[in-house]
């Protein structure tokens, strides 16, 4: 068993390393530090955290002029809230200006567990891939973590990191190397391909490991950066295996899912199945609960794949 | 004083004049809220702002946020005029490939400090830029101009709990409280109540005055630097329209360009006023 930490754990860490190294790197969070992590930086760097109580609107169009300014401004709460309620200001303020914000939104998804729906953000994505010059970042494990949040201090310009609350495996040794844009080709395989993003990598991979047990030999791409979309990966990928699954802990409508069917659309149609969340709002329950009650479990991305491989044929 | 307050004046006429030929040019756009709001935004780039044209990205300048982004005519006129770009540029106001969008880009045009146009955004902003001085120990003011249906917006009230939670006082703020809005006026659509008490309830050092009196302007500004500890908000009573007699109080003149005549009305009044 690999060891498990919640890609907000890694965040909170990244974020003291950065602003040790970094002194126009500062924190805003709208109280929830405990829960984002940034408490981490809050504690070290006390002088350069700034807290906007519940009031998500004005966090985010303070960071756009902290920006303005100069400042390297790295912003958090929860996903739902960050990318809903402050939608317009991240739009107006932040992308429409490119400022150099960075939005780090943890307890992303359904894994968010029992607080239930009105924490649980399964449109995220979507909102912020629609969005010119946002970058999106939804790293699988801790260690896409640090690179995601590195990556984001190197790119001049607004970036969306998507983070969970749930420990999940470490997938990736110390030696990884983090491209921006390019997807992680984690496994090889010629059969059928499994591209997910974020926490359904570790899924995809023990999907890989089941339906080699019966022969079949899947390739599991690992696509850390939604946008912009690594193209060439994804196309290559339908071109060598004929059949792609998607797997994402988010809606099938406007994510990776979305994202990769237009690229296949465009470029080289193939049997598509996106496994997500389907079309439906969340509920309370345990995290490992959730993913199996909304089809986001290995087993649902096997049978996924063997319903791609049927639609080859 | 006298000799400033002559500039100030035959500025803000200039002005005035620019934000008719400019809308009428574009045929459409905000002359209300542009007019209204034309002393103050006279007063602190003629006579307040610590800026240069020559270098506008100087981290130790002062900054100014049109947070009521539909008055871009105005900001525009008052860049051009203060020579950040050249007055023929005025008249390419909302068309096609200018600089001059219909609300305020400052990835397009030089001495533009916030894309504004989406209400309620600009004092978060300002309070931003207001924290990035502090760390960065500049001196450099923050100035931000709201309008007075604008401050229906709830951000508006997070940022002012936020400057007073963090002591900005090195935000002013100028409420253009000309009492219209779209749907008519701001006691019918949303009234605001006793906003000066709001303002003060949220802590902030509040000053009264007539929006169209220089002396009153530069008071105020005066007394907003003095202000320790605190931000400040500057409630400037004024005409909507001001200036333009057909325009002065009009709803309708919110979001409407002056057709030919009625420009070359308002320009023969907007010589005869204030000279
Ligand atoms: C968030 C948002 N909602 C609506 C509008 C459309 N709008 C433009 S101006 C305006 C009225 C503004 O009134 P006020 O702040 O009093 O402006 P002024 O009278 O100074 O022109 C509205 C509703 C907008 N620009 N932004
Ligand atoms: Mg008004």
């Amino acid at each position: 068993m690999p060891e498990k930490i919640a890609t907000r754990e890694a965040y909170g860490r990244a974020l003291v390393e950065l602003g040790a190294e970094n002194r126009d790197v500062v924190v805003l969070d709208a109280d929830l530090a405990k829960s984002t992590k940034t408490i981490e930086f809050k504690k070290r760097f006390p002088e350069r955290f700034f807290d906007f109580g519940v009031a998500e609107q004005n966090m985010m169009g303070t960071a756009a002029g902290l920006a303005a300014a100069g400042k390297v401004p790295f912003c958090s709460t929860f996903a739902v809230f960050a990318s809903g309620r402050a939608f317009d200001q991240i739009r107006q303020s932040i992308a429409y200006t490119r400022l150099n914000v960075k939005i780090c939104a943890t307890h992303a998804g359904i894994t968010v567990g029992e607080d239930g729906s009105s924490h649980q953000s399964v449109e995220d994505i979507a909102l912020m891939r629609a969005l010119p010059d946002m970058t999106v970042f939804v790293p699988a494990d801790a260690v896409e973590t640090v690179c995601a949040v590195r990556a984001a201090v190197a790119i001049s310009g607004p970036v969306y990191i998507r983070l969970g609350r749930a420990p999940v495996p470490v997938l990736h040794g110390e030696d990884f190397v983090f491209h921006p844009g390019k997807a992680v080709l984690i496994k090889q395989g010629s059969d059928a391909a499994i591209i997910g993003t974020g926490i359904m990598v570790a899924p995809a991979l023990d999907a890989a490991e089941i339906l080699g047990q019966e022969g079949i030999k899947v390739r599991v791409l690992d696509v850390h950066t939604i946008k912009p979309l690594d193209v060439d990966a994804v196309v290559q990928a339908a071109q060598e295996t004929g059949a792609v699954v998607t797997a994402e802990e988010h809606s099938i409508i406007g994510g990776l899912g979305s994202a990769v069917a237009e690229v296949l659309g465009e470029n080289h149609p193939v049997p598509l199945k996106r496994v997500g969340i389907r079309d439906t709002f969340g509920e309370s329950g345990k995290p490992a609960e959730l993913l199996e009650k909304y089809g986001l479990t290995a087993q649902h991305l096997a049978s996924a794949v063997k319903q791609v491989l049927n639609r080859k044929k | 004083m006298r000799e400033l307050l002559l500039r100030l004046e035959a500025k803000a006429k200039e002005i005035r004049r620019y934000i008719v030929l400019m809308t009428a040019a574009a045929g459409s756009g905000h002359p209300g809220g542009s007019l209204s709001a034309a002393d103050i935004v006279t007063a602190l780039y003629f006579g307040v702002m610590r800026i240069d044209p020559k270098r506008p990205d100087d981290p130790n300048r002062d900054r100014f946020v049109l947070s009521k982004g539909h008055a871009a005519p105005l900001l525009y006129a008052a860049l051009a005029e203060r020579g950040f770009f050249p007055q023929r540029e005025l008249m390419t106001l909302r068309k096609l490939g200018s600089r001059l969008q219909g609300h305020p880009d400052m990835r397009k045009l030089p001495g533009v400090e916030m894309s504004t146009g989406s209400l309620g955004q600009g004092l978060s902003a300002a309070n931003g830029m207001a924290l990035a001085g502090r760390l960065d120990g500049r001196d450099y003011r923050v100035y931000v101009l709201l309008g007075d249906g604008e401050i229906q917006e709830g951000q508006v009230w997070e940022a002012a709990m936020a400057a007073t939670h963090y002591k900005l006082d090195s935000v002013t703020a100028f409420l253009d409280y000309n009492g219209l809005q779209i749907d008519g006026p701001v006691e019918e659509v949303m009234s605001l109540g006793r906003v000066a008490d709001k303002w003060r309830a949220f802590g902030w050092h509040v000053i009264e005055i007539d929006g169209h009196d220089f002396v009153a302007i530069l008071d105020a500004v005066r007394e907003a630097k003095e202000t320790k500890g605190k931000p400040t908000m500057v409630i400037a009573r004024t005409i909507k329209g001001k200036g333009v007699s057909f325009m002065e109080h009009q709803v309708d003149w919110h979001g409407k360009a002056p057709k030919a005549e009625q420009a070359s009305q308002a320009l023969v009044e907007l010589r005869r006023n204030f000279s």
